[in-house]
Order: C-alpha cells, then structure tokens, then sequence
C-alpha cells in the first residue's frame, strides 16, 4: 500500500470470537461440543490520519463487532488495535489508557437510546469534559458546552433542555457534540444515521464532514448503505462474515469493484437511471456464522467460484489500487465490471 | 413514560410524584401521623422524664433534664444527683421556686415507689397507661420504646440497604463471574439459621444497641440485593451505558451516574417495608429476651410482660395497638411511595 501519510489507527489481525455453546452440564449429557461463533476473524486495515474509512456489509459480518473492539468495549480474541504507535490492548492500567480513550470517541447508532433522558443536553454533552477532568471551573464548562453545541448547529440555549425535547437529527447533533467534547483526534461511527430520516441524514453527513475538516478528525465509519458510504470516505474496506474481502479507496471501489461480493453490493444500490428495470436477485443468504462453509467463505453466493474457493481461503493480496481477497480475481477468471451506472 | 406538560421535565416529574403521593390519601394521612408521632418519640426526655424541665430556685434558674444537679444546690443533705421525685427535695424546692414537670412525669427506667396497689397497676389518673410488674409507667416505657423501635429500623435500614445497593450494583454491572460468586455467596449465607445463631451469641455476650445491630445488619443486607441487581442488569445494557462506556468513563463513574439513578426509584420503594421488617425483628428479639439489655424499653419486652401478666391486659393491648399502629403507618406510607414512583399510575 503506498502510504503517503502515516496511519493513526493500524488494525493487525483482529479477531473476535463469542462462545455460544450451551452450559457445560448440558454440553456434557447431549455430547456436544464447544460453540463459537468468529464474529471478526482476521481482520487487518490500517487508517491514516485524516481520511474517512469506512466498513460496509451487510447485517452480521462483524463490521460493530470492529468498531467495538477498536473503542475497547470487547477485548478482541486475538490480534491488536494500534493507536498511534501505541497497542491498545498491551495497556492494563486505567490511568495508561485514560489519556488515549480521550483522545477517540464514538457517535452512536440510535440518537433516541445513547443519550440519558434524565440529564440536561448540557451536562451530557459534558460528560466527557467531566470525565477526563478537562476543564476547570463552572464557567468553563458551561463555555465549552455552548461552544460545542453551536458547532454542531444548535443553540446554547439548547444545553437546559432534556434530549426527549429534541428530533432525531438533532439529537445525533447532541451525540456528536458529546463525541468532539474531549477533543479527540479519532471518532468511530457506528451507522450514525441508519435511525434517521433520509432527509436528515445528509445534513448529518454534510455536518460530520464539516467537522472533519474543522477539527481534522479522522472517522472510522460503519454502515450497510452505499450511497452513504459514497457520500462520505476516503477509503473503504467491504466485510463478509467475519473476514474483509477488498478494500479499496472509495473511487476506485465505486467504479472498479473487483471483488465479487463488492459486485454484488454495488448492484443493489437503488437508483434513477435503474428504476423499472430487471435487476439481478441477490443469490442465497448469508451462511451460519457458527458454521461456516470451508475455503472462502463466500463461495456459496459467488458466481465465479471454482473448485479452488471450495477449498482454500483467500488471502488479502494487492491487485491494482485495492487489497482484494478472490481466487477468481488472482486467477483473472473475472471479466470487467459493467454496470449501467457506476459509481457516481 | 408521558411527562406532564408542567415546566421542566425534572420538576415536572417531581411534582407527579408529589401529586401522586398526595393522592393515596391513607399514605397521605398515615405520614402527618408518622410526623407526629416521631416529634412525640425523638425528644423523650422532654416528654416523659423523672426530672423536671425547668427549675426556679431562690431566683436562680436550672434545667435538670439537660445537666446534673447535687442535691446540695437545692440545701439537701447529699452530693449525688438530686431525685426530683422524692417528696423532700420538693418541699425543698417548693419552699423557694417552682417546677416545671414534662407532660409525663416518669422516665421509662422510673419505678413508682408510691404505688397504693401491687404492680402491675392498672391505667389511673397519675399512670394514663398503668404501670407494668416492675411498677414503672407504661406510657413512658412506650414513648421511649417507640423511639428505640424507630431509631433502630431507621439505622438497620440505612446500613442494611447502603451494603445491599452496593453489592447488588457490583453484581449486577460486572456480571459474568462477581454476579455467579456473589449470588452463591448469598444463597450460602441466606441460608444460616439467624435466630439460632443470634440466641447463641446472646448467651455468650449482652448485646448492645449497635452489636445487635451489627448481627442483624450480617444477614438483612441480602434484602435489596436482589432488587438493585435486577434492575442494573437491565440499565447496564442501555444504550447509552454502553455510550459512557464507548466514550471512555470510568466503570465508578458510569456506575454512580448512570446506572444507579435507574435502579433507584424501585429501591425507594421498597424502602418503608424493610424499615417496617427490622421494626418486627427487634421487636421479636426482644420478646424472647435476645434482644436489647434487660430493662431497655422496647415494644417486644412490653408485648412479653403482657403474656406473663394476662391478669393485666392493658400491658398487652397497648403493646399490641402500638406495633399495630407503627407497622400499619409504615406499609401504608410505603404503598403512597409505590404509588409515587409508579410511572403508569394514574389517579382520577
């Protein structure tokens, strides 16, 4: 990967897996074993300062269960989270991982559930200052509270509310003020506007990428909608259950898939150009995490499978500008990719 | 949960409960009687006592219930603490000042030793409520009797329930292995004999005030465990606990902000049962003599002098009316602040 900047946030190898086997009494009368489920197996991206990676996939393929590993809310099975030259998960003690935890924050899923109905915007939107004991004085706090606030577009006044007073969009606003409250320099999103109105989820974006740039943060962002992910990163990393398949920067992504899963995301992007036209069924469902199929995982589903994808998993390997894990695509058994109306 | 439309969403809240509260009209009413009767029990030395509240002698002023005169002050014979009762050291006050007696003119350790009939003696005009085998006035026993009862289920309450929400929050916020252990533990525990081992302890030891609350504080801690751990395995998967948690707080920090004032509203709640439960369990020691130092006053010792003296029945009625009524006025308060703090509660 020709790295131009240095990465801020380096992911090697990350794996997460859950136990779901039954209790070990009735494991032992019915003679069955261990269960786990590989929610992340494997997963390595590096993301440089400043830019927008974001992780696609659909519904269960380990994309939260990374961003939860990365903001340290799940210790990963194996595997590291380097942050800025430092391993997150070699540090043991609170005050060694304080001043890291301040310094990366998150915008959570539902504005409706991530903020405590019984405390004022202000002092949620303050936690963080409190937390990390960033400022000093009463006044202070209620300046920089007023200040975040009208960053993110909503007035001082605002802060003597409670957040059951406010929409949808504006309690995302209230999240993402409590997110940059600290200061941070990285900031994980976690389909920050999939509970949200279409209408309002661009401003959402527009704000957040009005941020990034105020601020330079860097975002890890996560979400199954294409056009949103189009809207917003630099680069992007696609996952299919447990393991990437390409990553790609967002261009060239968008216009030359190469990954045949990344294919078929692309093609069930609704769109204009495509309405009333025939429009390829997506084959077969996501298998049974628990229970994989062998070789690469995907083969079920793939058009292009051979007798080798049966077989052996793919490793990442680096085809063109983008990092794709495909025998077919090793093998150039893949023809060009066409689509009516790529990427805008 | 529908807030009213009433000012900020805090006061608002408040003020339904306060509404609600004020609604259940026995709670209500139980309360003002509970007031009443704490500011008849708290100061019982200046309700019932064996010295006066106020003395006037040759123009001098002295208050026997707050300090301890020689009886030589008032031109008696001895240095000891003057006995405001005994007839001489009324004439001798009476010839130059006065006394002012408070409302009950005994204490509860008082033994009337000019009693015309053998104790115990029934209600008169001097003893309103008799007076019990030992020839002391049952309305003092029972005003200081009262305070013990509530002071100690006030305490028991207190102790018991800060140790039980603090383990319930730990067992319920780590979960996995500390909630395992710590609720083993408890089943263990639970399940020692409390009496046995109180009778056993007795006998070795006289309990006091607080080593007998610190007996009973081993096992009643175990009491809201179960509530707290309940409710903050439910608020520790909120949202926004894990966005705390995300957002890199500490796990105290997150435990004290925002998962307890979850769990605390049924806590609240189950708050006047437990202190009307440690009423009954002193009570209960103390009518089978394992309880507080013999001649304490207290409810179970008076109960106990009623079934030894059947041919007395006012010491057993008024130690029945009077648990009866301290146990009737804590449930009902406790059902007005059920009814408070209940979200779907709707009075017409």
């Amino acid at each position: 990967m020709a790295d131009t900047t240095e990465a801020l946030v380096e992911i090697r190898d990350l794996a997460k897996t859950f136990d779901v086997s039954k209790p070990w009494l009735a494991r032992l009368l019915e003679g069955i074993p261990v269960q786990a489920l590989k929610a992340v197996d494997g997963v390595a991206f590096s993301i440089r300062r400043g830019e927008t990676f974001s992780l696609v996939g659909e519904s269960g393929c380990g994309k939260s269960s990374v961003a939860r590993m990365v903001v340290g809310l799940d210790r990963p099975t194996r595997g590291s989270v380097v942050f800025d030259g430092t391993n997150l998960a070699a540090l043991r003690r609170r005050a060694d991982i304080a001043p890291l935890r301040r310094r990366m924050q998150m915008i959570f899923q539902d504005p409706y559930a991530s903020l405590n109905p019984r405390w004022r915007v202000t002092d949620v939107v303050a936690e963080p200052l409190d937390a990390f004991g960033l400022v000093g004085s009463r006044s202070e706090r209620t300046e920089k509270v007023a200040d975040m606030l009208q960053q993110v577009g909503l007035s001082p006044d605002d802060g003597r509310k409670y957040p059951h007073e406010f929409s949808g969009g504006q309690r995302q606003r209230i999240s993402i003020a409590r997110a940059l409250a600290a200061n941070p320099d990285f900031v994980v999103c976690d389909e920050p506007t999939s509970a949200l109105d279409v209408s309002v989820q661009a401003q959402i974006l527009n704000l957040m990428k009005d941020l990034q740039q105020r601020f330079g943060l860097t975002y890890l962002f996560i979400s199954h909608d294409l056009s949103v992910v189009n809207h917003v990163s630099s680069r992007i990393g696609v996952m299919y259950l447990g393991r990437l398949c390409e990553v790609a920067a967002a261009s060239d992504l968008f216009r030359h898939p190469q990954h045949p899963y990344s294919r078929l995301l692309l093609d069930t992007i609704p769109d204009v150009a495509m309405a009333g036209r025939a429009r390829a069924p997506v084959p077969g469902e996501v298998p049974d995490p628990i229970d994989p199929p062998p070789g690469c995982a995907f083969h079920p589903r793939c058009p292009f499978a051979g007798e080798r994808c049966l077989q052996e998993r793919p490793e990442p390997a680096q085809y063109g500008h983008s990092t794709v894990a495909c025998h077919a695509v090793e093998e150039r058994r893949i023809p060009p990719f066409s689509r009516s109306n790529p990427g805008r | 949960m529908s807030e009213p439309d009433a000012g900020s969403p805090r006061t608002g809240l408040a003020g339904r409960r306060w509404a609600n509260f004020r609604r259940n009209r026995r709670g209500f009413l139980s309360t003002w009687i509970m007031v009443v009767l704490l500011l008849a029990t708290l100061p019982a030395e200046f309700i019932a006592n064996d010295r006066p509240l106020l003395v006037q002698f040759q123009d001098r002023y002295y208050f026997p219930v707050l300090a301890n005169y020689p009886e030589t002050t008032f031109g008696g014979d001895f240095a000891t603490t003057a006995d405001y009762r005994d007839p001489y050291v009324r004439d001798l006050i009476g010839a130059d000042g006065w006394m002012l007696w408070p409302l009950v003119p005994f204490s509860y350790r008082t033994v009337a030793l000019d009693l015309g009939e053998p104790a115990p003696s029934p209600p008169s005009a001097e003893h309103w409520l008799g007076t019990d085998d030992q020839a002391r006035d049952v309305l003092a026993r029972l005003i200081y009797g009262l305070r013990i009862s509530i002071l100690f289920g006030v305490v028991l309450t207190a102790f018991s329930s800060t140790i039980g929400i603090a383990a319930g929050l730990v067992q319920g916020y780590f979960g996995g292995l500390t909630d395992l252990l710590g609720q083993r533990l408890i089943e263990i525990w639970s399940g020692l004999p409390v009496l046995y081992l109180l009778i056993i302890l007795a006998s070795i030891v006289t309990p006091s005030f607080w080593l007998l609350l610190f007996l009973l504080l081993l096992f009643s801690w175990m009491g809201l465990v179960g509530v707290v751990r309940a409710e903050v395995l439910r608020a520790r998967n909120f949202e926004y606990v894990k966005a705390a948690r995300a957002l890199g707080m500490s796990n105290a920090r997150i435990m004290t902000r925002h998962v307890l004032p979850n769990a605390m509203v049924s806590t609240l709640t189950f708050l006047p049962f437990t202190l009307a439960g440690s009423v009954t369990v002193l009570t209960s020691l103390d009518f089978l003599g394992f309880g507080l130092p013999p001649g304490s006053p207290s409810l179970g010792e008076l109960l106990n002098q009623g079934k030894n003296n059947l041919q007395a029945p006012w010491l057993g009625f008024t130690g029945f009316l009077a648990l009866a009524l301290l146990l009737s006025l804590l449930v009902f308060i406790g059902e007005a602040v059920r009814d408070a703090f209940d979200p779907r509660k709707v009075f017409q």
